[in-house]
């Protein structure tokens, strides 16, 4: 899960085209920093409600930004549950019926178990570079690092935000925050990475809050707990009868 | 039959307190199947109006692909409209959006509607603005479930045709009180024009209310569905409510029916002296019976007597005053007036005599019919036969 919203925010920079050339070099050393063929993580998830809070943890295997399987670990009530994302299609199996069922239209954006994340989140899947033009916008502190803020504005129609904002941490090459903005300026949503390790090499951030800004509450919370970076992962994992399994 | 009709008369208040016991559960049975009845029929009537008038109008042109009960349905459910091909169609846009009242998120429809309409009884006039917010009209229920007064904002947020975020503070200007739930829960009511600037929909529309004088010719991409039709739901209630009403009265009647065919045996029992008498007397024993019978049915006459003496007090109250209901049933959907105003029709009243009057006579006329076949000469003796 958090590798896919990781990968949601992130991977499709790999190939951006900027206008502004800094820009473009600066979201090409994240993506090398960041980006892996393949992963394996384990991770929870932090949803706050009103009443509670509630822990989900939740297994995932993912390759390029394409395929994506996560398998839910616990609480009782949300294991064995499993999501399969190949390409623009998602899936979702659920023990207590045994059915799968394939998420389309509306249903993507429906929030996943609760949290402050919709599916239609963990869907895109486009490059950045196909879908904006960015440029750097400036230079700032945040959490006592310097930042690059890099601003993306749509450059095509069909995308669900218009304006993207991220601070990307200069010395590390990993972003450290990010907003995403409607049409009419209003911010909509805020990532924040922290809790920066370095993994294998690669500095990688352990624990992500995601948060919808126009709710209360503190939003939700991705918690890292183990990652594997270029993994082989079978082919199997990556099919609709691996869900049943 | 005069003389039978005094007789009848004068047997059956001699009987006193027995009989006046079987008039009242009769009557108390009368009174109960025209009250429940007219109650029915009161909502109905109501029910019929207010979706007319604040829903349907008198029909809706829906584009092909729009299915009310199928919310996914929204979001491709648009179609360019003429206005100067429909002047006797009101548009209305329907597209998904959320509200985010104190910190909360709620999804909503947002529904554009032509400000200057004047088919529905909503009050669109109240979304014409100078703020630079978007004036908004919303019902009661959905102010209450959202926690809005009038004169509040609230951040709305939506998708434009191209599925992109937009989100813009709404004012609520009017927050109007309707029986029509359908028109309430969970929607937001804004300007046409301004829904379709919003999300780039131009001259597009998800349905369109027709009003008195449309008449409907086929028309490529959208489906007429008529007020007949779109008002079958309230129909379907009220036939069932009907039917699941009519167990408890007729149980009532039943046991007041039961009472007299009881005391009809009774009498035939134990007035054996009296009918041979009657034969005697020169009556054929077809007239004795119908004397019975005429004491029985008579029950109902006297029931009819004594429930309009106490109901007629009464449903002229209650026609008039009508009977307050909780909000329940509305915020379920179900199109239901706070107050409801029995309606008791001639029809119902009539029908309803006709019915206990003819189930009493058969009850007296069962156990009756028996003295067609008594010797009088034993019956006279007072000899059980």
């Amino acid at each position: 899960m958090k590798n896919q919203l990781i990968i949601a925010c992130l991977l499709p920079i790999w190939t951006f085209q900027v206008k502004a050339q800094d820009a473009k070099t600066i979201l090409e050393r994240v993506d090398k920093n960041m980006v892996s063929k393949t992963e394996i993580t384990e991770s929870e998830m932090v949803i706050r409600g009103k009443r509670n809070v509630q822990t989900i943890g939740s297994k995932s295997y993912t390759e390029g930004n394409q395929k994506s399987f996560t398998e839910y670990l616990y609480p009782e009530r949300e294991r064995g549950t499993k999501m399969l994302k190949l390409g623009d299609r998602l899936w979702i199996y659920s023990p207590s019926t045994d059915r799968t069922i394939q998420l389309s239209g509306h249903m993507l954006r429906q929030s996943v178990m609760g949290s402050d994340l919709s599916y239609e989140d963990m869907m895109e899947d486009r490059k950045l570079s196909e879908i904006y033009e960015g440029k750097v916008q400036g230079e700032e502190t945040l959490s006592g690092r310097k930042v690059w803020i890099l601003e993306l504005i749509a450059s095509v129609e069909d995308v669900s935000y218009y304006k993207r904002m991220i601070w990307i941490d200069q010395e590390r090459y990993i972003p450290l925050q990010e907003e995403l903005f409607a049409k009419s300026g209003q911010l909509l949503k805020r990532t924040v990475m922290s809790e920066i390790e370095q993994i294998e090499g690669r500095w990688y951030p352990k624990k992500i809050n995601f948060k919808d800004v126009l709710k209360g509450g503190e939003g939700t919370d991705f918690i890292l707990k183990k990652v594997q970076f270029n993994p082989t992962i079978p082919d199997y994992i990556f099919t609709k009868a691996s869900l049943k399994k | 039959m005069k003389l039978a009709f005094i007789l009848a008369y004068k047997n059956l208040i001699g009987a006193g307190l027995r009989t006046w016991l079987n008039v009242g559960i009769l009557a108390f049975a009368f009174i109960l199947i025209i009250f429940y009845n007219g109650l029915l029929d009161g909502w109905n009537q109501q029910a019929r109006l207010d979706t007319i008038n604040w829903e349907i109008g008198y029909g809706e042109l829906r584009t092909d692909n729009y299915d009310p009960f199928d919310p996914f349905s929204i979001q491709d459910a648009h179609k360019a409209y003429k206005s100067e091909e429909f002047p006797m169609l009101t548009p209305i846009l329907i597209r998904q959006a959320s509200i985010y009242p104190h910190g909360r998120m709620i999804s909503i429809a947002l529904k554009g509607i032509p400000v200057d309409q004047s088919q529905l009884k909503l009050p669109t006039s109240f979304l014409t603005s100078e703020k630079e917010t978007i004036p908004a009209i919303i019902g009661k229920r959905m102010a209450d479930a959202a926690k809005l007064k009038e004169g509040e904002e609230v951040l709305l947020r939506w998708r434009d045709k191209n599925g992109t975020f937009d989100a813009m503070n709404i004012t609520i200007v009017k927050i109007f009180d309707s029986n029509v739930g359908n028109i309430d829960a969970s929607q937001i009511w804004i300007s046409l024009e301004q829904l379709q600037t919003m999300t780039g929909l131009k001259e597009e529309a998800t349905y369109l209310v027709a009003n008195e004088g449309y008449s409907h010719e086929k028309i490529s991409g959208w489906t007429f569905v008529s007020q007949e039709t779109l008002l079958q739901n309230i129909n379907d209630i009220i036939a069932s409510k009907k039917i699941s009403g009519s167990v408890m009265y007729l149980m009532l009647l039943a046991i007041a029916l039961l009472a007299i065919f009881d005391t009809q045996v009774l009498s035939v029992f134990r007035r054996q002296k009296e009918i041979g008498t009657y034969v005697a007397m020169g009556m054929t024993p077809g007239q004795v019976v119908v004397l019975f019978t005429m004491e029985g049915s008579m029950y109902s006459f006297l029931a009819m007597l004594v429930g309009g003496l106490v109901g007629i007090p009464i449903f002229t109250y209650l026609a008039m005053n009508g009977i307050s209901f909780p909000d329940v049933t509305q915020d379920m959907g179900v199109t239901m007036a706070s107050r409801i105003f029995p309606v008791f029709g001639v029809q119902l009243i009539l029908g309803t005599m006709v019915l206990v009057i003819v189930s009493a006579t058969i009850v007296s006329f069962l156990p009756a019919k028996k003295i067609a076949y008594m010797n009088p000469v034993e019956a006279l003796k007072g000899k059980l036969q």
